[in-house]
């Protein structure tokens, strides 16, 4: 028993499953001039959207200060030193020259609705509205022709440099007629590849866009995928989740204003700033996971005493997703504070693998075979069930100790 | 001059991928329209054979504007098939979630989804704010926001979005038609509250998260009862809803209703003509279950019930037995009459769009021709949504809707200078759809307040008890159930078949399938279609008109486009239990 504690120790403590945050003084001066180099050349571009941050600052009633209190956060949310905090401020206020074409897809409209719920009277929402948004449907006023003119024009004006962000999936099955958009019927995957052509780089929000999602849940209907199994030979970043935290999304298009590049992706596309981490590895219920102490059944003592929900099907040893920091609703809560385990939504097949309220040992799934990777970026499915089953394990240890102690 | 077909595709500032064609005559008046949804995803296919304890959180993805109303239907339809009556605790959070939804959708589509069909942003820049800040008072009683020096600022910060030239959402709108009717002072009030609300509105979405852990798609409701236990359990978090509640009550009431007030009486004659009216048939399924009596036995805030041409003295008992759906024009197979959803097959039969040389697609609207099929009950068509729930509670003389439906009559036949309230025959219109919903949204942040201090009171006493338990292995042996409720946009049921702990069919009839619906085996038209029937449109090359009513009635089309299994079979048969007549 000792061992497998042991050996379930060194799976969540070892080296390879954190990610770098320092990487040395060289490291970062070079990065800090390539970063300058690029603001100073999109400063000396003209502004797609003249708004000044410091216009929006005095309308909102919010100082400067604050301002640069949101900038710092930013930048250790970056995983950047803090010297780097005036550079990230600047990108902020050159964020406007980034334009943004949204579309939906295969969606719920939930990564939109997202986005207009987010964060409560922080920046970030604010810096995404002076972006220069040149077209999402659910929010834009012009309908049908006016519309596709509007796109049309958006993605000629600012060829090669808009961001597109996509929303939804991609039905492939029957021609790709089961979703058709605009007067012509232009079926999804058209759509996507037109718009996607001439962007900067390609941001799939959600777990739809992303790997599929919902749409792609067995038996998938009507064969959707993400866009990554669409779109070639652009810069894609991955923010998944369902729906993806405004935070992140926010993140990686700051990231894109300060670099010109996209953000360190791991082996999913998914920036690491955000999916760095595992859920359980910042967890608030952590403690009560390492001390042996479980939810047993809903509203019993346990969920009373906010104990760890692993045992009523918690996800978060298998999932890497930013949520146990950032939360969401500025951070009103999250899933876990609000008593109920995590699904996995942001990694891909969760559907079929994780958003059940068993824990992986009891499931009927089939274990995938593998070897036992660490990192985010080699971890897996092999280990995910693996882990399921130390952690299953470690779960009924803790609780025979718990008692015996008792 | 002929007739002209015009294809308005995509309509935006909506949920989901929706079509609509229209036929416009020489007087430039709508005689024929044809809604479609392009969208198909197959959520119920991918719910069966899934652990019904996990249907919820699939259930909710259906949409992520009223996420929580399906993750509810779906935990229900599971409580009703296990006969699971959950903990009072359990009612109350779902309640306020779902309350806390209303208010929140109602909000945004007003104002983000909406109001950009009667209010001309550009028109805001000529106001002079001293005249506005006037203006307002003639709305409210203590304006929202609207001094002359926040509308200032308003003005100054849309002007400076103008003049740098992009107008990025806003551009290519239809700025300037003359059927925009609203003074400059009053469109620069309604843009005030525009951008207002697009703050209030994260409140109203943190109320949410408060009790369900994020919005959108909340993670706190299990079958058996909430998880959330830690959050009713801290007084400081019921207070934090509650505070929430009563600044954005604040909102609706000084904001809210007051430019739904304007432009009800700016665009009265429209309401006064029947603009937009439709079918004029409703139907609600009735929600809120106020006390903790077992399946479809409690007392609900919204009534249930059929009102038919728009009789208001006639209320009709609801029974759904007599719900039937038509494919006769939608891209599945079907015997050529309507049949009950639980005994129908749903064979897909996706015939396509007609290309022509014009290089648009168009319909075919002899055939089939939306991926949505055409509910219909007891042979009629009917609406469903906020205006049906004002309906059939006026028609069931309910006391609560009656007081918040005739004191907003009041108010306008007052504004409108009749004398005496305004006919409730207004409310038949594009303008008393919008308005139905505004009443609904007052009346829903007013109870609410009533439900937190319930919830307060009953935890103060000692009850923590979130959860009712249930054997799984016995319950699910053979069973089913359906969760039948309303939400924002109207009757939502979720039909669920359990065998061997295993959903086997799962069958969801949703607001938008009942208003965004095709014709039918007789050639009726859905709601969407026959509320265009009759409508002017000022320019044909604008169809602000179209997006009006269309937007009225807030669409959400993710939502009701239907099931198909990927080898077209058949899905299996569902017969209802017609005891359970709600």
């Amino acid at each position: 028993m000792t061992d497998r504690r042991d050996a379930l120790m060194q799976l969540f403590s070892a080296k390879g499953s954190k990610v770098n945050t320092n990487r040395g003084a060289e490291y970062y001066d070079n990065l800090a001039v390539q970063m300058q180099d690029r603001l100073d050349e999109l400063a000396k571009t003209p502004a797609a959207n003249k708004i000044s941050i410091d216009g929006i600052l005095e309308n909102e009633g919010l100082s400067r200060r604050d301002f640069m209190k949101w900038a710092s956060a930013a930048c250790a949310m970056l995983m950047l030193p803090p010297v780097f905090t005036p550079m990230v401020a600047q990108a902020a206020e050159l964020m406007n020259r980034v334009p943004v074409i949204w579309i939906e897809l295969q969606d719920c409209a939930g990564n939109s609705e997202a986005i207009l719920r987010s964060d409560a009277p922080t920046i970030d929402e604010l810096i995404l509205e002076t972006i220069s948004l040149e077209f999402n449907e659910t929010l834009m006023a012009a309908a049908g022709h006016a519309a596709e003119e509007h796109l049309e024009e958006a993605m000629h004006t600012f060829k090669g440099k808009y961001l597109c962000v996509v929303e939804g999936s991609i039905p492939m099955a029957m021609d790709g007629q089961y979703g058709t958009i605009g007067a012509s019927g232009e079926t999804f995957k058209d759509h996507l590849i037109r718009v996607a052509k001439d962007s900067a780089a390609v941001v799939a929000v959600g777990t739809c866009a992303t790997f599929g999602g919902v749409p792609a849940a067995s038996p998938n209907p009507t064969a959707a995928v993400g866009v990554q199994d669409i779109v070639k030979g652009k810069a894609i970043i991955n923010i998944p989740a369902c729906p993806a935290n405004p935070a992140n999304i926010t993140g990686t298009i700051l990231h894109y204003v300060l670099s010109g590049q996209v953000p360190e992706l791991d082996h999913l596309n998914r920036p690491k700033f955000a999916f760095g981490y595992r859920i359980h590895d910042n967890c608030e219920r952590r403690a009560h996971f390492d001390a042996g102490e479980f939810v047993e059944e809903w509203g019993d003592d346990g969920a009373k005493n906010n104990f760890c929900l692993y045992k009523m099907g918690c996800k978060g040893p298998m999932t890497f997703n930013n949520c146990s920091i950032v939360k969401y609703n500025s951070g009103t809560s999250w899933p876990v504070g609000a008593g109920h385990g995590c699904i996995g939504c942001s990694e891909p097949d969760f559907w079929d693998k994780y958003a059940q309220e068993r824990p992986m040992a009891d499931t009927h799934f089939k274990a995938p075979t593998g070897g036992v990777e660490k990192t985010v970026d080699e971890f897996g499915l092999g280990l995910l069930t693996a882990a399921g089953i130390g952690i299953g394990i470690h779960a009924a240890i803790s609780a025979t100790v718990g008692k015996s102690e008792e | 001059m002929s007739k002209k077909h015009i294809i308005v595709d995509p309509i935006t500032r909506i949920e989901g991928h929706l079509r609509v064609e229209a036929v416009i005559d020489e007087n430039n008046t709508i005689v024929d329209a044809f809604a479609s949804s392009t969208m198909f995803r197959g959520i119920e296919t991918i719910l069966k054979g899934r652990d019904p304890r996990d249907a919820g959180m699939l259930a909710m993805r259906i949409c992520g504007v009223c996420t929580g109303t399906h993750y509810q239907r779906s935990i229900e339809a599971v409580e009703h098939a296990f006969d699971v009556t959950i903990p009072k605790n359990a009612r109350i959070v779902r309640n306020l979630l779902q309350g806390a939804l209303y208010l929140h959708d109602h909000t945004v589509h007003f104002y983000h989804l909406h109001a950009l069909d009667w209010v001309d942003i550009t028109s805001a820049l000529k106001a002079d704010p001293k005249l506005a800040a006037q203006e307002a008072f003639k709305w409210s009683d203590e304006p929202y926001m609207a001094g002359e020096g926040e509308l200032k600022v308003i003005q100054e910060r849309v002007a400076k979005f103008v003049k740098q030239g992009r107008l990025g959402l806003f551009a290519n709108a239809y700025w300037g038609n003359k059927h925009y009717k609203l003074s400059p002072e009053q469109n620069l009030i309604a843009v005030a509250h525009y951008l207002q609300a697009l703050d209030m509105q994260r409140d109203a979405s943190k109320m949410m998260a408060i009790f369900g852990g994020k919005m959108p798609h909340p993670q706190s409701i299990v079958v058996g009862g909430v998880t959330c236990v830690q959050d009713i359990k801290n007084p400081a978090r019921i207070a934090q809803f509650k505070s929430l509640l009563n600044k954005f009550r604040n909102f609706i009431k000084r904001a809210y209703l007051a430019d739904v007030l304007m432009a009800g009486t700016v665009y009265a004659d429209e309401a006064l003509d029947g603009t937009g009216g439709g079918l004029k048939n409703f139907m609600s399924y009735g929600d809120f279950k106020l006390d903790d009596t077992g399946f479809y036995g409690a007392e609900q805030l919204f009534p249930s019930g059929v009102v038919l041409n728009g009789d208001l003295s006639k209320l009709h008992p609801l029974d759904q037995t007599k719900i039937a759906e038509d494919v006769s024009h939608a891209w599945y197979e079907g015997t050529g009459k309507p049949e009950h959803p639980y005994e129908g097959t749903t064979i897909p039969k996706y015939t396509g769009l007609n290309k022509k040389e014009d290089g648009f697609a168009y319909l075919k609207t002899e055939e089939k021709y939306s991926w949505i099929k055409s509910p219909i009950y007891d042979d009629h068509r009917v609406e469903v949504g906020p205006l049906a729930r004002v309906v059939i509670g006026l028609a069931a003389k309910d006391p609560l809707m009656s007081k918040y439906a005739t004191g907003f009559l009041a108010k306008l036949g007052d504004k409108l200078g009749l004398g005496k309230a305004a006919p409730a025959s207004v409310i038949f219109s594009t303008v008393g759809r919008t308005a139905a919903r505004a009443i609904e949204t007052e009346l829903m942040a007013d109870v609410m307040m009533g439900w937190v201090d319930e919830l307060a009171a009953n935890v103060a006493s000692g009850d923590l008890s979130t959860w009712t338990e249930f054997d799984f292995d016995e319950v699910s042996k053979d069973a089913k159930g359906f969760g039948m409720a309303e939400a924002p946009r109207g009757g939502l049921g979720h039909w669920v078949v359990i065998k061997d702990g295993k959903i086997e069919n799962y069958q969801a009839v949703v607001p938008s399938t009942w208003n965004a619906a095709p014709r039918d085996y007789k050639g009726r038209m859905g709601a969407y279609e026959a509320a265009l029937i009759g409508t002017k449109v000022a320019n044909p090359d604008e169809p602000l008109e179209i997006l009006r009513t269309i937007h009225s009635f807030d669409p959400c089309i993710a939502c009701a486009v239907h099931i198909v299994d990927t080898k077209g079979k058949e899905l299996g048969s569902f017969k209802v239990n017609t005891s359970c007549a709600v």
